[in-house]
């Protein structure tokens, strides 16, 4: 059953993500990379990491996509008139990703199947775990991240500025 | 009860079903890369390869039993956040001054 549901999860997956690259309108493109990243949010569950998936539900497809199909419609490209590629370099683009891809696929081939090793606690992706994990081994890292998105903000607020010299 | 079923499709997938799905992820991320023209939608084709490493990280801890896998992609995930909002303010700039999205406009360092 689970089998299944995993099966279900990549396939979505796998075709919206190639639906990003191929949809010609860049909004559609956004669109199907919310479903992409909701069929991830549902192997974190599958994952036992239940608050993961709620947080990249959260930050990804409330946060990180809003703010791209804002700046989408803020330019005005709902188009499906953009510039393409030439012919020869779409081919080539294609054809140097699927030999990347199955460079990393049969690199993989000789991987030993890696044991669960039997000593995981399945309440690992739980939130109070993960709080007294994150709140006693990553105190420094957790308040740096509050460091680096302050400077992530100003950043932004200095870059969107119009009459920067 | 519930903690049962969960672990026994932790078993029931193996994690070279996890590899070979991330790695698929992240070449579709690097052919968008290589195909697309548009800086957003190249801009979302990385998005695309950080959520495949992600999702193979979260797998390796998962299968681990080890919750410092979590927190790393927890972090992962808020230096993502950061990252698009200052790619995305680099873009509006982009935009602002050559009146395009379009990543063959941006050549004036080519030789």
């Amino acid at each position: 059953m689970t089998l299944y549901i995993f099966y279900f999860l990549s396939f979505l997956a796998v075709l919206s993500a190639f639906m990003v690259v191929y949809s010609k309108n860049p909004v559609h493109s956004v669109l199907y990379l919310i479903v992409t990243f909701f069929s991830i949010a549902g192997h974190y569950i599958l994952l036992n990491a239940q608050f993961l998936a709620a947080v990249h539900v959260i930050v990804y497809a409330g946060a990180i996509m809003v703010l791209f199909l804002y700046v989408i419609m803020m330019l005005n490209l709902n188009t499906d008139t953009e510039a393409q590629k030439s012919n020869y370099l779409k081919l080539a683009a294609t054809v140097a990703g699927g030999i990347f891809m199955i460079v990393m696929i049969g690199s993989l081939k000789g991987v030993e199947k890696i044991e669960n090793l039997g000593t995981s606690n399945q309440n690992a992706g739980l939130i109070k775990n993960l709080g007294q994990v994150l709140y006693n081994d990553y105190m420094l890292p957790f308040e740096m991240a509050s460091i680096l998105f302050l400077a992530a903000m100003v950043g932004a607020v200095m870059l969107g500025k119009n009459e920067l010299k | 009860m519930v903690q049962d079923t969960m672990a026994q499709s932790l078993h029931g997938i193996p994690i070279n079903a996890y590899l070979t799905l991330s790695a698929v992820l992240f070449s579709i991320g690097v052919l968008g890369v290589l195909y697309r023209r548009n800086i957003i939608v190249i801009f979302m084709c990385i998005e695309l390869m950080l959520n495949a490493v992600n999702l193979l990280l979260a797998a390796f801890g998962a299968f681990r039993g080890d919750s410092n896998g979590q927190i790393f992609v927890f972090f992962i995930m808020a230096v993502a956040a950061a990252e698009v909002a200052v790619g995305l303010a680099i873009l509006v700039m982009i935009y602002r001054n050559t009146r395009s999205t379009d990543i063959d406009s941006l050549s004036k360092l080519k030789w």
